[in-house]
């Protein structure tokens, strides 16, 4: 009993105030057959033995040993500054829960209050809410929202291609027991031209799948004028570079906001961001924090908006969506407000800068070639070989090169997707150019 | 106590340009040459720019500001704000963990693959399911994943005439929300005078058009449900399925396995009952246990034992319902649920919900003059009693107890107790807690008395007053914008 | 509280006032007051035709929603589009300035199904023995 507070003597005094004699006594609601069963369970691991298990497991993963990784795919090896782990794992901040007593709050909401102040700086939208659980439930609950925002009878929603395949089967299973039909499209600009009377919204990501940044200057009025409406689903470090979706007149934004100082883990918690203008506020799902004053006039924050969601609004609430992601709202708070401005440019533009260092060299190998299109931190190389076997070269050398692209996409066996952050050297590019020679030819 | 300083200020009412200085390398492996200009930002983002000590100093403060668990007795009710062993945080802070990147081949991610597959077993052991998924992110998702098991389940039996879900009224409102977003008809069941889910009430409701029935059990009133199996069975009689919600878990653990009770599919709130930190409003995890009827309608990837050389692999259940979030589940929570159940065994967890439902009850009967239950019945891990004595509401006991240094119970739910105080105590607290707090809420039912007016303008004692949640709403300050 | 005779009401608390052509609708001052301080009121688009007893709207309290409900048939030919900058007016004077549609009844006869005044009174005084 690890973490029980009350001592045997505690619990006799306990039960002799409730006029009981046994604990047991508090359970003869539930049927006697099926009472105290045998569960079966291993004995109980002391505290040390528990880590030298889950340390064991930890080992038994390649990232154990600082391997030298290229994966992307959505999930990007960023640096994490000290400060954010330090900060983030106060308990004050680890141990409480959704601020449901503003008063005894204000420190998670302030902090989720400038989270979404910067987030929304950062894509230039009007409003980010407090969180969804990663990208793809941000992408998929950016997609229904725009069906309820949309005009009414619209049942559309176009996506372009780039689309990351988890996020496109996250809003298929979304929507899957609704009318809305979900068209995928060629290229943002084909998306547009095909919007129709039907369309709801059109759905495209940019920096999308396979790394590549589109230019979506034109698209939200050609959209706007079929009268549906833009959903951008980005990055937050290519938004602090390149025009932000809001730039672009978007009208309703998602991301997947791990990038902002959250570790990797094997994929998750992420952080799902979502924003849009100010006029859809209330058709958007999730918590917000708003700004106000006490009695006696001091600022301070309290949820708001509330009617939006499941608490009050039961079956006809956004989204059913309660417990979010707020400590990895709080962790990409620390982290933008630790990189200012030029910090968040410099990770971007280091990024940049190191993944074409890599794409030059790559597209020099003979038998190579790097696929076309302006691209951020991740781009699709053609390989001579099957993918796969170059990825299984790299578990030897201990190098994850880069995701084989045949496991999403069967027609794309020879692809390889290669990612590259602000913390690759010129050595590790090395390293990696040195693996794919093998095959050069 | 909770720092009585003013609230810091914003960051932007600090920054000065010029100010934060990131660490980063200067020089990339690259040439130094830039995208192209015309699909670049116009300026660099407005983020505030202030130094590395500013950024420790603020949050350390706004932290500062908080209740939490580890500063506070927390009985959030329904929330079942338990101690978080910090054993798990360490467990979780691996680096093979952190730096584990979710799209390494299967091959080098065994580490992973293996703990998954463990917490899976795990869990199907605490609840008798047959399988488990780890996917969804939270208790609300997997009440999603849930309900659309049931509604594939009567698809591929081309029985689609089943348009409604039945949930009792002292349901979560997740519950309605779920049933919505997927496609399903909310039918709402009244609770009985004992505080059951109305077993009339279920019969009447029941045809060949009922999906199911999403319960609680035990229930938000933190009663076990009297009727469960009578309700269970005419439910499954009219060709209906059940979800058990399983928010309330921990009053039960190692006492039942949900599942031997011929429930169909329920979810787990791992930061519920598993001990993982709230965070603040999140992250959470929701995987979900199914019984023999819907377990291959799963949501997946779910990880299975290899036949020959053991090793661990993904695999989508044959009439998956698909993923509902991308890569694998919340990793990082499920590494501290492992942790958790680890430490306790078989023994360890029923004692949680022994303790749970005897402090619960402890407290109940030192409340039972001051503040008596709506329902005159032992409670198991939670009780709800009304907040309203005499012109004193709910709200200003909630926020009086805060001067007295406890978090406020949840208030105004469940709905179908009017004025509803929700209290949750948790395993983990002694009795000299117990009675301290008792002592406070008795305390302030005698101010409620006397001096009505302190409650109605508390919290006295917090760096901040009642804040005007009206002004809030009307005026609409979601993000920062400079004066 | 106020029971203005003037209007007719229904049940889930809307009441109706006929203007020439029209017939103007808002929510009674006993719903104003058990819902608390409203923030926010969505109203439908103008040329919109609803039937008796359809939703048009909602009215948010802070802490509630509640769908209004039309209490005649037709077209919306109005709305009052100052309550989305001032939505207090609806506390303030819900009988006045408060009113929230203007329809164009497609049967009039729907109207005269409405409760008086003092009918509606009753009504609210069972509400709160409960």
């Amino acid at each position: 009993m690890p973490f029980i507070g009350n001592t045997d003597s505690d619990r006799r005094r306990m039960l002799e105030t409730l006029g009981l004699a046994d604990a047991g006594e508090l359970f003869t609601d539930i049927p006697e057959d099926v009472r105290y069963p045998d569960l079966d369970l291993p004995e109980p691991f002391a505290e040390l033995e528990v880590l030298r298990e889950t340390d064991r497991l930890a080992a038994r993963n390649a990232a154990s040993c600082g391997r030298l990784s290229f994966l992307g795919g959505g999930a990007y090896d960023h640096f994490v500054p000290s400060v954010v782990d330090y900060l983030a794992s106060r308990g004050e901040f680890t141990t409480s829960y959704t601020p449901y007593q503003a008063e005894a709050s204000q420190g998670t909401l302030q902090a989720i209050f400038e989270y979404q102040s910067m987030a929304a700086e950062l894509l230039d939208i009007d409003v980010v809410n407090a969180s969804q659980y990663d990208g793809a439930t941000a992408f998929a609950e950016a997609a229904a929202m725009a069906v309820r925002a949309g005009r009414s009878g619209r049942r559309k929603l176009i996506v372009a291609e780039g689309t990351h395949p988890q996020y496109l089967e996250v809003l298929r299973g979304y929507l899957q027991a609704t009318d809305v039909q979900i068209v995928e499209a060629g290229t943002a600009d084909v998306a547009a031209s095909r919007t129709d009377e039907e369309t709801a919204a059109v759905l495209v990501q940019s920096p999308d799948f396979f790394g590549r940044v589109h230019d979506l200057r034109g698209i939200a009025d050609r959209v706007h004028d079929a009268g549906a409406l833009l959903v951008v689903h980005t990055d937050p470090i290519a938004a602090a570079l390149f025009r932000p979706p809001g730039a672009d007149g978007a009208d309703i934004v998602s991301a997947e906001g791990q990038p902002l100082g959250i570790p990797l883990s094997y994929g998750g918690p992420y952080l799902g961001m979502l924003g849009c203008r100010q006029k859809l506020v209330r058709k958007m799902p999730g918590r917000i924090v708003g700004e106000t004053v006490d009695t006696e006039g001091t600022r301070g924050f309290v949820l708001t908006l509330s009617t939006r969601e499941q608490h009050i609004r039961r079956e006809k609430a956004t989204s059913n969506i309660c417990t979010n992601q707020g400590l990895m709202a709080l962790r990409a708070a620390i982290y933008m407000a630790a990189m200012g401005p030029r910090g968040m440019q410099q990770v971007a533009r280091l990024s940049y800068e190191n993944a074409h260092e890599a794409a030059t060299r790559i597209d020099a190998l003979p038998g190579f070639t790097v696929l076309p299109g302006l691209f951020f931190r991740e781009f699709a190389v053609q390989t001579p070989v099957a993918a796969a076997e170059i990825v299984s070269a790299g578990d030897d050398a201990g190098i994850s090169p880069g995701i084989d692209l045949g496991r999403f996409y069967p027609d794309r066996r020879d692809q390889l997707l290669v990612a590259l952050t602000e913390q690759h050297t010129a050595a590790d590019i090395e390293q990696l150019v040195t693996l794919l020679e093998r095959w050069a030819r | 106590m909770t720092d009585s300083r003013p609230l810091p200020e914003l960051l932007w009412e600090i920054s000065s340009q010029g100010r934060s200085k990131p660490h980063l390398p200067r020089h990339s492996a690259g040439d130094g040459v830039g995208p192209p200009v015309e699909l670049l930002r116009d300026a660099a983002p407005n983020l505030p720019e202030v130094s590395e000590l500013e950024v420790v100093r603020h949050f350390t403060r706004l932290s500062q500001a908080n209740f939490a668990i580890d500063t506070h007795f927390y009985p959030l009710g329904s929330c079942t704000m338990k101690y978080n062993p910090k054993v798990n945080e360490r467990a979780a802070s691996a680096s093979g963990f952190t730096r584990h990147h979710p799209l390494e081949p299967e091959e080098l991610s065994q580490g992973s693959l293996e703990l998954m597959w463990r917490l899976q077993d795990l869990l199907e052991r605490v609840s008798g399911f047959r399988r488990v998924s780890l996917q969804p992110a939270a208790g609300a998702q997997g009440e999603l994943s849930g309900v659309l098991m049931i509604r594939r389940y009567h698809a591929d039996r081309g029985d689609t005439a089943r348009t409604k879900m039945l949930i009792p009224d002292s349901a979560h409102g997740t519950n309605p929300a779920s049933v919505a977003m997927a496609g399903f008809d909310a039918v709402q069941i009244p609770s009985d005078e004992e505080g059951n889910a109305d077993l009339e009430a279920v019969k009447a409701a029941c045809g060949d058009d009922v999906a199911g029935i999403m319960i609680t059990n035990p229930n938000t009133l933190g009663l076990f449900e009297a009727h469960i199996r009578e309700i269970i069975d005419v439910v499954h009689e009219c060709g209906g399925l059940v979800y058990g919600d399983g928010a309330n878990l921990n009053a039960i653990l190692g006492v039942l396995r949900p599942a031997d009770l011929d429930i169909d599919v329920m979810h787990f709130n791992l930061h519920k009952t598993f001990s993982t930190p709230h965070g603040g409003g999140g992250p959470g995890a929701g995987p979900v246990g199914a019984g023999p009827r819907l377990a291959d309608y799963l949501p997946g990837p779910i990880v299975v034992s290899g036949e020959n050389d053991g090793g661990y692999r993904f695999e989508m259940p044959t009439q998956s319902i698909g993923r509902v979030k991308s890569f694998h589940g919340n990793f990082g929570v499920l590494v501290r649920a492992f942790t958790y159940i680890l430490m306790h065994g078989g023994e360890g967890l029923r004692a949680i919900a022994e303790n749970a439902v005897l402090n619960a009850n402890y407290l109940r009967t030192r409340l039972a003059e001051s503040l008596p239950t709506a329902y005159r019945r032992s409670c198991m891990h939670e009780f709800v009693t009304s907040g309203k004595i005499g012109e004193v509401e709910t709200m200003d006991v909630a926020k009086r107890l805060l001067d007295y240094g406890y978090h406020a119970p949840t208030v105004y739910f469940p709905l179908i107790v009017k004025d509803a105080l929700m209290i949750e105590p948790t395993e983990g607290e002694t009795r000299e807690t117990l009675d301290g707090f008792a002592d406070a809420l008795i305390a302030i039912v005698a101010e409620a008395g006397e001096n009505p007016d302190l409650l109605h303008e508390a919290p006295h004692a917090l760096p901040i007053r009642r804040l005007d949640e009206v002004k809030a709403a009307r005026e609409l300050v979601l993000c920062y914008r400079p004066s | 509280m106020n029971f203005d005779d003037s209007v007719k009401y229904q049940k889930s608390h809307e009441w109706a006032r006929k203007d020439g052509d029209l017939v103007v609708v808002g929510i009674s001052d006993y719903a104003q007051d058990s819902l608390g301080d409203v923030v926010f009121v969505e109203l439908p688009e103008v040329g919109a035709t609803l039937k008796q007893g359809e939703s048009f709207g909602v009215v948010e309290s802070v802490k509630s929603a509640s769908d209004l409900f039309m209490p005649v048939g037709g077209e919306i030919a109005e709305v009052n589009d100052s309550l989305s900058d001032t939505p207090e007016t609806v506390n303030e004077s819900p009988f006045g300035d408060g009113w929230m549609i203007k329809i164009k009844p497609t049967d009039v006869s729907e109207y005269d199904s409405l409760m008086s005044a003092a009918d509606y009174e009753e009504y609210t005084k069972t509400l709160e023995e409960e």
